[in-house]
């Protein structure tokens, strides 16, 4: 089975999120970037199908330069190829099209992207990829099993989950449950030097004409400070006549 | 070339997300002069869709239709699209809708843009404001696709109501079967989910140990309410995984959220910020959570919540 493994470079949640050029770029100083944490569960998945099922896991960005040291992570955890489609992420549907080509070039059986991203937390590039090759897409996938061309996935709904059979070609957005916080692998020495001789493609690649493009950003005005109040009849009464929730 | 917004159903009913997301469909409409399409899936009364705002109903019609899928409900819906020329698509933000989007989105060959918080800033170019970085920021995306599909924030524009009459048509998409096959589902019926609740009750470690959920169920049962819980609850066991809200979790976007006992770490925050209204109830005013709440109340959850639980049912009694 070859896996693809999308992975999405962005910064950790615990970043300051701040904007220079008058608002038009995101402030990348002092930003501490990270695999996407969707995308950390799914990579951690898509290695136990290889110790357990001889997957072979190639690791994808779509990106410039500055995502490769996430790349060479993923690859130091287990992954056993990474590529770089080196052109700007600059929408969903840009990326789409690009990891697309990459889908159709690689003959991969299973593509395993992310639920949602944490910068544009759009949630886009799964479905929209699942749409450009073909492939079933199951979105909020929280377990997957693979037997021969046969996938069961398990599927988080509102209020519960759902299990699903489907055959492959498959992309899923995967989340926490593929596999749990306590499965992911942090890169050890013996990992970190096998990832300096792993393949490392850089593919050139004509990007698609973006059709959305962020003009600017604003941050959001500081909230007010919170009321506090000392007995339960004041928060109810607060409720009810100033916020009207009640 | 008028507006086409999908409205989704339950067992024959218009969700509280889809009338939102009518009116919403109207404002674009007035604004580019044009007129506003609804697409169902459903019997859905037309008076009751007309009283949002919608001007014409598409009732799409399959048989394929009857189960949720979002291979053939994307393509029903972009079908739809194409057959009243629209251009410009709205959906809610609802899971099964952001299930769809994308597949939408590559069907029509249309930008997307999810997380819409208001009506376009501009018509002509076509500017969007919509939410980024776990709701940190707003950003402002012009969007220059033929045809634009947008995704408004639930909560976000709120429902308004309209007089006027409607007229409905009756489509019919090609469509083949879904390449998923569901073979099983498991979902409590009996509750209130985290997605469409209005209020949401949730409570982090401070509550001690899941044999005190019962001031919570008890909380949420007189509110109305959806329970939810921190990560390290569903991780201990406490709480079922479901409840899970956060980064990593679930996100909430109710009209009040109340916390008991969760610290709000930033993770925490990430998928509860854009809730309306929230309410904190912890031991330690310095507790990060205060900050980004609207009420608060420092105190033990043990002696708060039973005396909350009272009270509202005093006020419930009084204001039924
Ligand atoms: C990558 C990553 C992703 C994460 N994703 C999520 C996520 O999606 N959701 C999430 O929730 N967390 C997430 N976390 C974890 C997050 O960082 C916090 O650890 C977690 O939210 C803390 O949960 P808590 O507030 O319940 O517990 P604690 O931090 O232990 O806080 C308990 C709170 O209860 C208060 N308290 C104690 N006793 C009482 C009492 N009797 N009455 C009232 N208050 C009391 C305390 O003052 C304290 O503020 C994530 C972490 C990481 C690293
Ligand atoms: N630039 C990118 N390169 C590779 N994969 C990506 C990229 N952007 C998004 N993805 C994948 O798509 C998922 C959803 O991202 P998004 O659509 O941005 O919310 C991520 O979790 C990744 O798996």
């Amino acid at each position: 089975m070859n896996i693809l493994v999308c992975i999405s470079h962005v910064p950790d949640t615990t970043s300051k999120i701040n904007f220079t050029d008058n608002d038009t770029k995101f402030d990348q100083n002092g930003v501490q970037y990270v695999i996407n944490p969707n995308d950390e569960f799914g990579l951690t998945r898509s290695l136990w199908f290889k110790e357990q099922q001889g997957a072979v896991v190639h690791v994808v960005t779509v990106g410039g330069a500055e995502c490769e040291p996430t790349l060479r992570k993923a690859l130091a955890i287990g992954a056993d190829e990474a590529i770089r489609v080196a052109i700007p992420a600059t929408d969903g549907l840009v990326v789409a099209k690009a990891l697309a080509q990459v889908v159709q070039q690689g003959h991969y059986d299973l593509v395993i992207a992310g639920r949602e991203s944490l910068d544009y937390n759009g949630g886009m590039v799964p479905g929209m990829l699942a749409q450009l090759t073909g492939f079933a897409f199951v979105n909020t996938c929280i377990k997957l099993d693979i037997d021969g061309n046969q996938g069961v996935a398990v599927r988080e709904i509102d209020g519960g989950k759902e299990t699903i059979a489907v055959t492959l070609p498959l992309v899923i957005g995967g989340q926490k449950g593929l596999v749990e916080e306590s499965d992911l692998r942090i890169p050890n020495m013996r990992g970190i030097m096998q990832a300096r001789s792993k393949p490392l493609h850089v593919k050139e690649m004509s990007a698609a004409a973006a059709t959305a493009q962020t003009i600017s950003f604003e941050k959001p005005a500081p909230k007010e400070a919170v009321t506090l109040v000392d007995t339960v009849d004041e928060l109810i009464d607060l409720l009810h006549k100033e916020a009207k929730v009640i | 070339m008028p507006v086409l917004v999908y409205a989704e159903s339950d067992q024959g009913t218009i969700k509280k997300i889809a009338q939102e997301l009518i009116s919403y469909g109207r404002g674009i409409a007035d604004q580019l002069g044009t007129t506003l399409t609804v697409a169902v899936m459903t019997d859905a009364s037309a008076q009751n869709l007309a009283q949002y705002g919608a001007q014409n109903i598409l009732n799409i019609e399959h048989e394929v239709l009857n189960t949720f899928s979002a291979d053939t409900y994307a393509a029903a819906i972009a079908q739809a699209a194409t057959s009243i020329n629209a251009d410009v698509v709205l959906v809610s933000s609802s899971a099964n809708s952001r299930y769809l989007a994308p597949m939408i989105a590559v069907a029509l060959d249309a930008a997307y843009v999810p997380n819409s918080t208001q009506l376009p800033v501009s018509t002509t170019p076509f500017r969007i404001k919509h939410s980024v970085y776990t709701n940190k920021a707003e950003a402002i995306t012009e969007m220059t696709s033929p045809v634009k599909l947008i995704g408004l924030s639930k909560n976000a524009y709120g429902a308004h109501s309209f007089e006027g009459s409607v007229h409905t048509t009756n489509f019919t998409p090609e469509l083949s079967t879904s390449k998923c096959r569901v073979t099983a589902t498991d979902r409590a019926t009996d509750k209130v989910t985290i997605a469409d609740a209005e209020i949401v009750v949730s409570a982090g470690r401070g509550l001690k140990g899941p044999e005190h959920w019962h001031l919570i169920e008890d909380l949420a049962n007189v509110l109305g309410a959806a329970t939810a819980c921190s990560k390290p609850v569903s991780d201990l066991g406490w709480r079922p995984h479901s409840e899970h809200v956060g980064q990593t979790g679930k996100p909430v976007a109710s009209n009040l959220y109340i916390a008991i006992g969760i610290s709000g770490a930033i993770q925490h925050l990430a998928g509860v910020n854009s809730s309306k209204v929230k309410v904190v109830i912890n031991t330690d005013p310095e507790a990060p959570f205060f900050k980004a709440a609207d009420y608060g109340i420092v105190g033990d959850a043990f002696d708060i919540v039973p005396q909350l639980i009272e009270k509202l049912k005093q006020f419930k009694a009084l204001n039924a």
